[in-house]
């Protein structure tokens, strides 16, 4: 299954984050690794950057990992997290810009089937 | 040992925040999402508690390191804002600035960098708004005051108001935005105003 690229979604929301992943993996099981990063540290509503760093940690193989976020705050902690990877790492991982619950189910759909990171980012921009 | 520059600014700003966390959100409620003042409480507080590990550090390198609580703690779009301001700020400023000259210098490299990590410039309704014009009236009136600069500061703070937010969570309300101040402006206003404060005692 590390075949295939995994998909890391960010949400303010603990709740959104954690629906989004639970919808797509109902559609494609253990092909496709998902991680859900939503909420502050303490749980309140927003994005923390440390979860976002370790969830890229856990997701990362050579196939590449897709960012799917929210609203501005959880895309900019994002783009920190990405900057902080070790450089060789960095152009593997791509935050894209799609709606955060159908780009998820779009790019978990997309990944199963084994597509490239470029692929799966572009399934998921189909719907913004 | 007296407190280094950057502890006794952090302690500064944590009083400050403490006072004010409340009225931030209430500004952010406004055109926001309303935790402004809350994310930035809590980056404060861990800044706060965090004061012993920053002493042993030359000044840039703790300005780095205070960054880089903050981006992990505040939760925020403001917690990658001020990492870049205070790691530009830390990267053109290794040691404590001394003249009107290197804090000018100290704060063109911060307002650089908060303009480059939030893909924005003036005129958005953002912290920039009043970052540009303190920074620029270091840099070109020779020899001003820690009041005048509090002056621009809260002008520019003020004069957010104006402006239709076409970045961060207020752009949503783009017209909307207009007569509201800009929280995130209003809390680099109110640091600045409370640093100056303090120089302005010292003399």
């Amino acid at each position: 299954m590390s075949d295939n690229v995994a998909i890391v979604i960010v949400s303010h929301s603990t709740l959104v984050a954690q629906g989004a992943k639970d919808m797509a993996q109902q559609m494609v099981g253990d092909d496709v690794k998902l991680f859900a990063c939503g909420g502050t540290e303490d749980g309140q509503l927003g994005t923390n950057v440390a979860a976002i760093s370790a969830a890229f940690e856990e997701a990362y193989s050579d196939k590449g990992v897709l960012v799917i976020v929210d609203l501005g705050g959880a895309e900019i902690n994002s783009e920190v997290a990405i900057s902080m990877l070790p450089e060789e790492k960095r152009s593997n991982v791509r935050l894209c810009d799609a709606a955060i619950v159908e780009g998820t189910i779009m790019a978990a759909t997309e990944a199963s089937s084994g597509a490239s990171l470029s692929q799966v980012c572009a399934a998921a921009e189909e719907y913004r | 040992m007296s407190d280094s520059l950057l502890n006794q600014c952090i302690s500064l700003v944590h009083s400050l925040i403490e006072e004010n966390w409340e009225h931030l959100s209430a500004l952010d409620q406004a055109i926001g999402d309303g935790d402004h003042g809350t994310n930035v409480k809590r980056g404060i507080d861990a800044l706060h508690a965090d004061l012993d590990r920053l002493a042993t550090k030359p000044f840039g390198e703790g300005l780095g390191a205070a960054g880089m609580t903050l981006v992990m703690k505040i939760g925020g779009a403001s917690g990658p804002l001020f990492w870049s301001l205070l790691k530009g700020m830390g990267e053109a400023s290794a040691n404590e600035p001394r003249t009107q000259e290197d804090v000018a210098k100290m704060l063109r490299a911060g307002t650089e960098a908060v303009k480059a990590t939030g893909k924005s410039d003036t005129g958005m309704k953002t912290m920039i708004d009043v970052l540009e014009p303190v920074t620029l009236a270091l840099e070109t009136r020779a020899g001003i005051t820690s009041d005048e600069i509090s002056e621009v500061a809260r002008k520019a703070a003020e004069d957010t108001k104006a402006l239709v937010a076409t970045k961060g969570r207020a752009a949503f309300l783009g017209e909307r935005s207009v007569g509201h101040i800009d929280p995130g402006g209003q809390t680099v206003a109110l640091v600045v105003e409370s640093i100056c404060n303090e120089m302005e005692k010292l003399k």
